[in-house]
């Protein structure tokens, strides 16, 4: 069935030691068909294979009367996929289930059985189409259906392997949410739709009954005649039928006591009760009826009964079973001996076979997955890890990134899903995947990973002996199914996904006590999965808190999260079955080893010099730009022990790395292919780009941006309102602190300003306008003129002081190389994020503000703040200005942010002279 | 009495006036780095009182009198209750049981005298129903009396109960009222200066007699304030100082201030500028130097010597509303131009500097030329004559700056007619005030 089958899971020679010089797996020798033109060209122009324009949802199903067809994609617009053709890929993905469905009666067994089929996932290429796609099987049930299963799959496609592979984990939780809901729905419409069939059963079998005993009594000479035989053959079936249905419907009641495998199968808690309670109402119902034999002639009544139990039931059913509520009067019917043709009947559409509810909300999950995962690798990636980096500053994030939202969408998504919104009371959210990183292995980027290899080296070698058993076991046992060797992938990823999100979620409200309970007694993978349980189970209140110095720990996580995804993919997949158990634990048990260390060298609380340079030796490292000329850490000769010394360097090179490939990835995100991104950010972005032109445009614009990073009021003048505006919204990138809506920049106003609005705001546009009008503003501009600055778009000059530091040579040269403003805005970003930095280190350390023994005076501390900043964090006098400034803000936002603050702000600024530039 | 006339001063003065405007952007000796702006008022703020070392009053046009924390620039309390402008506002303490309370006490067009508690704004009593608004107050804690002046005199008990009635003989009412030794005080009013004393008999019955009338001015007087226990100073819109005796009220000293170049040294010329330009608008003293607001321009004469120190005919672009001598050299003075500026009273270069010959020898001319006096006089008034320089200046306010009040280190409140009060700090003790707040913070929270 399948063509070209390059399918592409983790495979890979397991040469551990050496490190990977091709980031990702690459596809077996034998299905080499060139998939990328020579290396040297665009390497964005790979994609240009797809016949889809961007990455796409893909439902589809394995109907039984036409086989795979494609249901619905997301986004719904017919130009998403292009040419692109679904009906083959729905084949090509439905070709690879590795579900291990079984249906019919096993051996011992009277009834049909439910088969419970955990979800399998599949990363499949298909590089005739260009299209890689993380697929989804799930298995809906069906009473009409055959075996009473529908199989059904989600692919994530994308014309980008490496996206796949990279975000599998959390493509795999995300679509194991939807999944989860779906199936919850489905259990519930396929517990109505037994309840249906049972009635309507109960109802044949009385009436069956009724017709017999009064031909019986007509004419008992008849029992065996031809037609008295029919009928009890016809009352025997049915009794069969609702015995079996009776079995079905305690089948899926028993689901949510089962142990579950899959470690994203997260539901929420009450729901699940819900739908449990609801089930067992139902199954308590129906086994409480007398035995079909019992009921002779009491047919009438007992259809009275089931009606008024019926509605009873739904009484206390909650509000959005609207399905029901609006019929609660079902009348059962009679059910015909023969059931219509397989192809006759038409098949539930997979909204019918959910929940309303859930079928919308798992379709609204699938959705946001879709605008998540939107735009390529490198800039998801940049976003991520912008975003987590960002959580662990929170002190000055205020300066000069935009409001992270609490509830950001990572969380938001991966908490337990509840599509009625249960979820308030369930607020221990999941940890949302690591971020996976690219692992571009750059020249200079080997130190780190030897070391992780290094380690890794030594764990494996203890892990490889536990390694013939597993393979095999797991295929077998966890799937339940006959087709060992075609599960091999699935399951393999299924037990990665297991084992990392073991590891990972540590918060996970798992409904499975436990995961390994049905597999082959294993030692080590029992031992294990205990440790895990016990790492994961034991501090689940330890991830709520959000001191600091926590952070500051998981600040130095992120590296090594970073090798941890990249070691994952060198490992054989047979490896990663029986492996992953080892390495992922050994590995966290690492990184606490770290963490640990790390606490020794952070004592809580008492030291907060010694505490916060670190932290701010990690942050700046992460935000390093490659192009800096200074050494990173070179800066800062602070007191850290070794092991956070070699943790930095790691995030040194890593910081490099993704800061370059974050703004290459930015470029990306601008052209036409990639696309999505918040809209803020997406304004910014622009605005990235007026300021690389203002930057390129004029020489001055280093004083112009010392004067606004410094808290000196910047006034953009000019007659055009356009030019002026647009100025504003460049420049506003350079606004320490702008305010969660901007309440510091006035991007026009033509009205002579008063000295509040020279400190409320700290850029303004301001309209020239040649009337009396005209002349009171500039009266108001040169009264105020000590503490504003002046830019005359017009006439091309600024008045200002004069700037002559070294900082922002490096954002304000306007021969700089970058083109782009988007990458300019990335390395803004960094560059002013290392400013953050410092400013924090100088704002909360404690020697540089106040006197360390009585002796001091004043002078000593001022004289020591500024060989602080002279001489460790090398800058002129007139950026420390900018620092002075920046840690001011900190200082006032750390004592009191200005939305609580009842006083009026403070305005801080500087008598000096200005100069006038001009071009 | 001393008479000192200045010289033809054409060119020194236009050097002077852009000297003034040119102080220029960078200003070293400015310790009023950061400023926060005090908005409440909705109308002119004429008047600030400092009620303790933190908390200051604020009062003006619009009737309203706000209560501000002046280290964090928030409003404390604002104080509802008269209808019209307040025209005068001054600290009462009240000595209760135990401790002492300070409170306030306005006095409103609304021909209205309240009193009120600055700590809960509660309006503790309340006068309505005067003859007439009054224009000055006068508290003598001592005798634990206050006195309202306005066109009658009245004298107030701690409860507010009127002791004593004086109904004014001028028109004009009185302007300003000082306390003198002897349970003496001094009313001006419009030309005239008088002594009235006070008597509380043993059944606490106070009796106001009229003394004397010092009738010596020849304009309406403008200001009136003790020096020291000696001596009390008085100007009047004409440009005359006189420097009287507190306790036979004799004149010590008479001083015509004339900004313009007098034709003969024993003539006065009245007529010579407008009265406005010579108009002493306010005048404040530390005991040892009294200094004077003479139209834009600064005045400082020492009470030890009776001469003048220093002075600036243009130290602002407009009237100086009020003064104030932070130290023996330090100045502040504000001004219709909305901006306050900050003096020091520096020694004359020497005359061997290269840079100041030519002031010195314009003054020199001016003197050879014109002056008649006595050598050695002159020589000697050379000798004491001190530049006042230009240190600083703040700008900030849209109208004219009516008022200020100086909380030492804590910093400087100005209010003005662009309704806004203006608190200026030194923002490198702020900033280290901010740190230690911080790390106390810190330290309460256990870190980040």
């Amino acid at each position: 069935m399948i063509g070209s089958p390059d399918v592409v899971a983790f495979t890979k020679e397991d040469d551990y030691g050496q490190p990977n010089p091709e980031p990702w797996p690459p596809i077996p020798e034998e299905f080499s068909i060139p998939l990328y033109p020579p290396a040297d060209s665009n390497p964005w122009a790979k994609t240009s294979y797809a016949k889809f324009t961007k990455d796409f949802i893909l439902i589809s199903e394995f109907s039984e009367q036409v086989g795979p067809q494609p249901l619905l994609t997301i986004p719904d617009e017919p130009k998403v996929c292009g040419t692109f053709d679904l009906n083959y890929f729905s084949l090509r993905i439905m070709s690879v289930d590795y579900q291990a469905s079984f249906v019919g009666h096993p051996p011992g067994s009277g009834y049909p059985r439910l088969s419970f089929v955990e979800d399998s996932r599949v990363v499949l290429g298909d590089s005739k189409e260009g299209a890689f796609a993380y697929v989804h099987h799930l298995t809906l049930y069906d009473l009409e259906a055959r075996g009473f299963v529908r199989p059904f799959c989600m692919a994530y496609i994308s014309a980008d392997e490496r996206k796949i592979m990279l975000q599998f984990q959390e493509l795999s939780l995300r679509f194991s949410q939807a999944s989860e809901c779906l199936k919850a729905g489905n259990r519930r419409a396929f517990a109505k739709e037994l309840q249906r069939k049972l009635q309507d059963l109960e109802y044949t079998h009385s009436v069956l009954q009724r017709e017999e005993g009064l031909q019986r009594e007509a004419d008992p000479q008849t029992r065996y005649s031809a037609h008295a035989v029919e009928k009890a053959n016809e009352l025997a079936n049915v009794e069969k039928s609702i015995y079996e249905h009776r079995d079905l419907l305690k089948q899926i009641t028993s689901y949510h006591g089962r142990p579950r495998r899959d470690p994203h199968a997260a539901m929420c808690h009450k729901c699940m009760s819900e739908c449990l309670a609801e089930c067992e109402d139902l199954l308590e119902k129906f086994s409480k009826l007398a035995g079909p034999l019992g009921c002779i002639g009491k047919g009438e009544r007992g259809e009275g009964e089931i009606q008024s139990e019926d509605e009873a039931g739904e009484g206390e059913m909650e509000d959005d079973e609207d399905g029901v509520k609006r019929r609660p009067s079902y009348t059962p019917q009679l059910i015909r001996a023969k059931s219509a043709k397989c192809f006759d009947k038409r098949l539930k559409t997979l909204q019918e076979l959910c929940d309303e509810t859930f079928y919308e909300a798992s379709m609204e999950l699938l959705k946001e997955t879709e605008r998540g995962f939107r735009g390529d690798l490198c800039y998801l990636y940049t976003r991520r890890l912008d975003r987590s980096l960002r959580r662990k500053q929170k002190v000055t994030n205020f300066l000069f990134e935009e409001e992270v939202c609490e509830d950001n969408d990572d969380e938001i998504t991966i908490r337990p899903f509840c599509p009625v919104n249960h979820s308030v009371e369930l607020h221990t959210l999941l940890k949302p995947p690591h971020i996976v990183l690219a692992p571009e292995p750059l020249e200079d980027a080997t130190e780190p990973f030897s070391e992780m290899s290094h380690t890794l080296d030594s764990e494996l070698g203890l892990g490889e002996s536990h390694l013939e058993s597993s393979p095999s076991d797991q295929t077998l046992e966890t799937q339940d199914s006959s087709e060992g060797t075609k599960c091999s992938y699935s399951s393999g990823t299924n037990m990665t996904k297991q084992q990392d999100q073991q590891h990972n979620l540590d918060s996970v409200i798992s409904e499975a006590p436990d995961p390994d309970s049905d597999v082959t007694p294993d030692h080590e993978r029992e031992s294990s999965s205990e440790d895990m349980e016990t790492t994961a189970g034991d501090d689940d209140g330890d991830h709520t808190p959000v001191s600091l110095l926590e952070h500051n720990g998981e600040c130095e996580d992120t590296p090594l999260e970073v090798c941890e995804s990249d070691l994952l993919l060198p490992i054989d997949t047979a490896c990663c079955m029986s492996q992953d158990g080892f390495l992922y634990e050994d590995l966290a048990a690492d990184t606490a080893d770290e963490s640990d260390h790390n606490s020794k060298i952070q004592p809580p609380q008492t030291l907060v010099v010694n505490q916060e340079p670190q932290a701010l030796h990690l942050l700046q490292d992460h935000y390093t730009v490659g192009s800096l000329s200074e050494s990173p850490a070179a800066g800062l000769e602070l007191p850290v022990g070794q092991n956070a010394d070699s943790i930095s360097h790691v995030s040194v090179e890593e910081g490099s790395d993704c800061t370059m490939s974050a703004s290459t990835g930015s470029d990306r995100a601008l052209s036409p292919f990639g696309y999505g991104a918040v809209v803020t950010l997406r304004q910014r972005r622009k605005a990235g780009q007026g300021a690389l032109r203002f930057v390129r445009q004029y020489p001055f614009a280093i004083q112009a941006l010392w004067c606004l990073l410094s808290g000196r009021t910047l006034v953009v003048l000019g007659e055009d309102e356009g030019r002026v505006r647009k100025l504003v919204a460049a420049l506003a990138l350079f606004v320490p602190g702008p305010g969660k809506s901007a309440e510091r920049i006035q991007a026009w106003m033509s009205c002579p300003f008063s000295l509040s609005d020279i400190y409320r705001w700290k850029l303004i546009g301001l309209q020239r306008v040649s009337s009396p009008v005209g002349s009171s503003l500039l009266y108001s501009l040169s009264r105020y003129s000590r503490y504003i600055s002046i830019l005359d778009i017009d006439q091309k000059t600024l008045r200002c002081p004069p700037y002559r530091g070294q900082l922002l040579s490096n954002i304000a040269d306007h021969r700089t190389y970058i083109r782009r403003g988007s990458s300019y805005f990335l390395h803004l970003q960094s560059v002013l994020c290392r400013l953050a930095a410092k400013a924090f280190l100088l704002t909360f350390t404690h020697h540089l503000h106040l006197p360390v023994s009585l002796e001091e005076g004043p002078e000593v501390v001022k004289g020591r703040r500024l060989c602080f900043l002279q001489e460790q964090l090398g800058l002129d006098e007139d950026d420390n200005e900018i620092l002075l400034y920046l840690s001011q803000l900190i200082t006032q936002q750390y004592l009191q942010p200005p939305s609580e603050s009842t006083a009026p702000p403070c305005f801080s600024f500087k008598y000096t002279t200005s100069d006038l530039y001009k071009i | 009495m001393l008479r000192w006339i200045l010289g033809s001063r054409e060119a020194q003065s236009s050097l002077e006036k852009s000297s003034v405007l040119c102080i220029g952007e960078e200003q070293p000796q400015n310790c009023f780095t950061e400023l926060q702006v005090l908005k409440g008022h909705f109308d002119i703020v004429r008047f600030l009182v400092q009620i303790d070392d933190f908390r200051c009053a604020s009062a003006g046009d619009d009737g309203l009198v706000l209560v501000w924390n002046i280290e964090t620039g928030e409003k404390l309390l604002e104080l509802r209750g008269h209808s019209q402008q307040i025209t005068a506002i001054t600290t009462f303490k009240c000595n209760n049981a135990l401790m002492t309370q300070t409170m306030l006490i306005t006095a409103s067009s609304d021909r209205s005298l309240s009193l009120w508690d600055p700590d809960t704004g509660n309006r503790v009593q309340t006068i309505s129903d005067l003859h007439s608004p009054v224009k000055c107050l006068l508290v003598l804690e001592r005798l634990c009396l206050w006195l309202s002046g306005g066109e009658e005199l009245c004298v107030w008990n701690q409860d507010f109960q009127l002791q004593c009635h004086q109904p004014n003989p001028s028109d004009t009412g009185i302007t300003a009222l000082i306390e003198l030794p002897k349970n003496c005080l001094a009313a001006a009013m419009d030309k005239e200066i008088v002594i009235y004393r006070i008597t509380v008999s043993a059944d606490t019955v106070v009796c106001l007699t009229e003394m004397q009338r010092l009738s010596d001015h020849r304009d309406q007087i403008r200001a009136l304030i003790n020096v020291n226990d000696n001596m009390f100073a008085s100007g009047s819109h004409v440009g005359e100082l006189i420097l009287w005796d507190a306790i036979d009220w004799n004149i010590l000293a008479y001083e015509h201030i004339l900004w313009e170049e007098s034709q003969s040294a024993s003539e006065i010329r009245m007529g010579s500028s407008k009265p406005s330009e010579m108009s002493i608008q306010h005048l404040c003293s530390n005991g040892k130097l009294i200094l004077a607001a003479v139209g834009s321009g600064l005045y400082v004469y020492s009470v030890l010597t009776k001469t003048v120190l220093a002075y600036r005919k243009v130290a602002h672009d407009s009237n100086v509303l009020h003064t104030m001598l932070l130290s023996d050299s330090e100045l502040i003075s504000c001004s219709e131009d909305g901006s306050v500026r900050m003096w020091e009273i520096q020694d004359l270069p020497l005359p061997a500097e290269p840079a100041s010959a030519g002031f010195f020898g314009m003054l020199t001319f001016g003197r050879s030329s014109k002056h008649s006096g006595p050598p050695s006089k002159k020589v000697l008034d050379v000798s004491n004559l001190k530049m006042l320089e230009l240190i600083g200046d703040l700008i900030g306010h849209s109208g004219a700056v009516q008022m200020f009040v100086s909380f030492k280190e804590n910093g400087l409140v100005t209010c003005s007619t662009d309704h806004l009060l203006i608190l200026w700090k030194n923002g490198e003790r702020q900033s280290h005030l901010r740190s230690l707040t911080l790390f106390q913070k810190l330290e309460e929270n256990g870190g980040l």
